[in-house]
């Protein structure tokens, strides 16, 4: 099981201090542990059945520790590609904090904790799905699509969008459509997510031979299939308002943010995103989003400042960083509607 | 024989690794202890559920 230690370039053996416990958290990717514990929250909420609030709790807990096992096991299985590039090559295994082989105990012991523990504590439906959430990102995801077909985090997505159903099935014992509708728009909403994401910092991708859609097909295809999964993704969006998942105000949220969704993965199809290296990478720089306007005033008024994305990378950072707060828009919708005790609408069964 | 006075030096990495360790110890301690008060009150919790349904 244990691989031998890949340090990353950039990290002199003579440097590398003792392993502090952050960093043993920091393999359980934190980042994603609190978008998870989000959906899997809303999903036991909007199930809207009686649990008791410290079962709900332990509920929550059980889905982020096994997301966070995942991780840990991806860390471990990946740390050759993390250390080739530049966003991920501070983890604790590519800098040579944490043995790789701890990291794989780790996430296999938390796994099994938070399964046996879901399980025992709740209902063994929930433990199942989480244990097939678990084991579809670290096996099918991590071990086979990310290193084999542009299409992994198309499939690999499932696993991310699970929580949900599974914060459904601990509240309720089951796992009906309106579950599994909140499972879609996650699926749906990985792909622009991601190839937007993807189309700034492909050439990390390229560099550690990992088969992302803008290397093995190019910027074009990659913004055309943005549109396009934006085109289907919305209308899903909107599709709890008719089925008694989601009120008037989801309605809103969904139809005003999808609007706004629907013309920023236009704006990218328009672009030229992707067709060069944007010269803004790194941990912090993911994240930003660049005003049309202000940008290159600004960087000739400050020389020393981050240069500008290039081309319509700027397209690409927009519609990555709203498709964050659009995901988080609707859940925020529909945890708030089934916490006041919002009616759902059935405009259309 | 050794002066008992005499303070042993410790190196600043060994120090830092001592330091690094303790951490980890008592996170993974607490870390147990938490799971373990998690696992009896969610025994009370199932246990008085149970019983309450019995009457």
């Amino acid at each position: 099981m244990a691989k031998p230690a890949v340090l990353s370039p950039d990290t002199p053996a003579d440097t590398v201090r003792a392993a502090r416990w952050q960093d043993y958290f920091q393999l359980l990717k934190p980042r994603v542990m609190s978008l998870v514990v989000f959906t899997a929250a809303t999903g036991l909420v909007a199930a809207r059945t009686h649990i008791h609030p410290l079962l709900g709790a332990v509920a929550v807990l059980c889905i982020a520790v096994g997301a966070g096992a995942s991780g840990a096991l991806n860390m471990w299985y990946d740390a050759d590609i993390d250390a080739k590039m530049r966003r991920t090559r501070g983890r604790p295994v590519p800098a040579g904090l944490v043995e790789g082989s701890e990291a794989a105990t780790l996430g296999v012991v938390l796994s099994l904790l938070s399964v046996m523990l879901m399980g025992m504590a709740i209902n063994w439906l929930a433990a199942g799905l989480l244990a097939f959430t678990i084991v579809f990102y670290a096996v099918v995801y991590t071990m086979w699509l990310k290193r084999w077909t542009a299409q992994n985090i198309v499939i690999g997505g499932l696993a991310g969008a699970l929580p949900p159903a599974i914060g459904w099935a601990a509240a309720s014992g089951s796992a009906p459509l309106n579950a599994w509708l909140m499972v879609l728009i996650i699926f749906l909403w990985t792909p622009p997510h991601f190839w937007a994401l993807s189309l700034y910092i492909s050439t990390d991708y390229a560099k550690a031979g990992v088969p992302m859609l803008p290397v093995v097909k190019g910027a074009k295809e990659t913004r055309k299939q943005i549109l396009l999964y934006s085109l289907v993704f919305i209308p899903v969006c909107l599709a709890p308002a008719a089925t008694g998942l989601g009120g008037p105000l989801y309605l809103a949220v969904s139809a005003l943010g999808g609007l706004v969704f629907l013309i920023l993965a236009w704006r990218v199809f328009r672009s030229d995103a992707g067709d060069a290296a944007d010269p803004r990478t790194g941990d912090r720089a993911l994240y930003e989003v660049q005003a049309p306007e202000a940008a290159p005033a600004e960087a000739e008024a400050a020389p020393g400042k981050r240069p500008p994305p290039v081309g319509g990378a700027k397209d690409a950072r927009n519609l990555f960083a709203f498709s964050i707060l659009y995901l988080f828009a609707l859940f925020a919708a529909l945890l708030a509607e089934a916490m006041i005790g919002i009616r759902a609408l059935e405009l259309a069964l | 024989m050794t002066d008992p006075k005499k303070t042993v030096s410790v190196k600043p990495d060994a120090d830092q690794a001592l330091k690094a360790r303790n951490g980890r110890n008592i996170a993974l301690a607490l870390g147990l202890v938490a799971f373990v008060a998690l696992v009896f009150v969610v025994t009370l919790v199932r246990l008085g559920a149970n019983v309450g349904n019995r009457f």
